[in-house]
């Protein structure tokens, strides 16, 4: 597939911003459990959730540019009953929504408690909506990747690891980001958050490398026989219908060399599993506010060229029909 | 239910592209239009088409066949690429089983192109939707054409009649009895999208000769030798 930088930048930012959210929920939640010191709701929880906001606003732009038609894009809530795609289109508001009304009464400063359950755990305004909050982010994570998975022919993308993928690659990036936040507002969450971090990104190193993995050793059902219904082993394309390729030349095929290909490959698996880690246990020695800010951004980068690798490495059946240009 | 579709003969095409102009020609002035191109008459010349003529070589010489392979959408009677349309652009018509796009639902999104398998769907570069083939719905549909006319341009321009066109579901249609008496398959079955559109496998006429019927003993064609007459009568000597 051709990987579209407009599908790279949406995916991987939205994770971020709720891989973000989730680390402030799950902050705030191990606080009121007396597990960390309770944070500033403007400085920390408003901020972390606005900056959570700002990037799923980016990543949602940054996904209008996918659209041949941006100024329809409401109509494409209308079908969710049975596309993915129109679920993301309504999971994605309600969950900004969600983000901005927490990060709103965060603001405000709207936390006194509402009740108490059992008269221990106080509940206010925040809480409640960073559970719903996170609800939605996890839910957006299955409707994000399910698109892909979903898809049964596009046989790489089809498997619940692309689910497990999306999910752990964003809440390691959004822990990441938490911990860079930590370190740059100087509170001392960034053993918390890092930690998470890096137990996420090593279980996305695994469950992405099993991906992988069953990605060289797939046999695609489809081959040039059953495309053209002919039972012979030896079956060469002489002429594809056109000579200046058409738009199933272009979206289908991503154009690299295999040299580019294995680059990408291993920028990947160093940016996003290996320095990032690197970069955070050096900050737990040299206590410096600027490595957890170059883990994230490491991380970033990595998570574009593995989201770039993701749709390089899948190969649509219909690939079949183009197999030499005449 | 009705399930319009087209049985191509593969048998019969030679590859000729009349059904790809006639095609581009109806439906670039018709309802579905235009289908736009994009340096028509430059260098890599590309532009959106309904329907394609590709060419295959089965085989290695001197046992090779040529095969022209027409590709057009396949009006699957399970499409997947409609369910994934987050607008309800893509819908499959109930009264006839054509797999349409309503252009002015459609986001341009290619989540559609995506989930084809056989890549049957276009993304017009100019007017951002996507594009298919209509079977000609404009034609098909319209009740003052004279009924001969009601079929595709595709079919009505074939010079070989390669292509039919009818109900797949109608047991005593002419693409129904095509399909079960020779030998009709559908592409990529392995997906469960059941295409309507169907194939007509290349069939060749071969007569069966032993090697005793070359070696009879009056064969014309036999080389000139004195006849074998001392063992008696033949069975062609025997009349009744």
């Amino acid at each position: 597939m051709h990987p579209a930088f407009s599908v790279i930048f949406l995916t991987t930012l939205i994770g971020v911003g709720q891989g973000l959210f989730l680390a402030l929920v799950t902050g705030q939640v191990y606080s009121l459990a007396n597990l960390l010191q309770p944070q500033d709701s403007l400085s920390f929880y408003a901020t972390g959730s606005s900056l959570s906001l700002l990037l799923l606003v980016v990543g949602l732009l940054a996904s209008f540019f996918h659209l041949g038609h941006p100024e329809r894009a409401w109509r494409s809530a209308a079908c969710w009953r049975t596309s993915w795609l129109s679920r993301e289109v309504i999971v994605l508001p309600l969950f900004m929504l969600l983000v901005a009304a927490y990060a709103t009464v965060h603001y405000l400063g709207l936390t006194k408690p509402l009740f108490a359950l059992q008269d221990v755990i106080e509940v206010d305004a925040s809480l409640l909506l960073g559970i719903l909050g996170a609800v939605a982010a996890f839910a957006l994570y299955i409707c994000t990747a399910m698109i892909y998975a979903s898809i049964k022919f596009i046989e790489e993308w089809h498997s619940p690891l692309t689910v497990i993928n999306f999910t752990l690659f964003g809440l390691a990036s959004g822990f990441m980001l938490a911990a860079a936040f930590s370190a740059w507002k100087g509170v001392d969450l960034v053993g918390f958050y890092g930690a998470w971090a890096v137990v996420f990104t090593l279980m996305a190193a695994v469950s992405r490398g099993m991906s992988l993995q069953r990605n060289t050793h797939l046999v695609h059902k489809s081959t040039l026989q059953t495309a053209i219904g002919i039972r012979h082993k030896g079956i060469v394309q002489k002429a594809q219908g056109f000579m200046g390729g058409s738009f199933n030349t272009r979206e289908f095929f991503h154009g690299a060399s295999d040299s580019t290909l294995r680059l990408v490959y291993w920028f990947f698996l160093g940016m996003v599993f290996v320095f990032p880690v690197l970069l955070l246990g050096a900050s737990y020695w040299l206590a410096s506010p600027y490595l957890p800010v170059a883990a994230f951004a490491v991380q970033y980068l990595g998570l574009m060229a593995e989201r770039w690798y993701f749709f390089a490495e899948a190969r649509h059946p219909q690939n079949l029909y183009y197999q030499s240009m005449a | 239910m009705t399930q319009l579709a087209l049985v191509i003969d593969l048998n019969v095409c030679v590859g000729c592209h009349a059904c790809v102009t006639s095609c581009k020609e109806w439906n670039t002035s018709g309802w579905a239009g235009p289908l736009t191109d994009h340096r028509p008459y430059d260098k890599d010349p590309t532009g959106t088409f309904f329907n394609r003529v590709q060419t295959f070589e089965v085989g290695e010489f001197p046992k090779t066949e040529t095969v022209h392979f027409p590709k057009s959408c396949l009006h699957c009677e399970e499409p997947p690429c409609v369910p994934v349309c987050p607008t309800g652009a893509s819908y499959k018509r109930k009264d006839n089983g054509v797999v349409l796009v309503d252009y002015d639902k459609c986001i341009g999104c290619k989540y559609c192109s995506w989930a084809c398998p056989y890549g049957m769907r276009e993304l017009d570069e100019y007017q951002k939707v996507m594009k298919k083939c209509t079977l000609c719905i404009d034609r098909i549909a319209n009740d003052a054409l004279p009924e001969v006319e009601r079929k595709p341009a595709c079919v009505l321009a074939c010079p070989t009649s390669a292509r039919l066109f009818g109900d797949v579901h109608d047991p005593d249609s002419e693409v129904s009895m095509a399909i079960r008496e020779q030998g009709g398959y559908q592409l990529m079955p392995e997906w469960g999208t059941k295409p309507a559109n169907h194939y007509l496998p290349r069939r060749k006429t071969r007569i069966q000769i032993f090697e005793d019927e070359l070696e009879r003993a009056d064969n014309p064609l036999r080389k000139e030798a004195p006849l074998p007459a001392a063992e008696g009568e033949t069975l062609d000597d025997v009349s009744f």
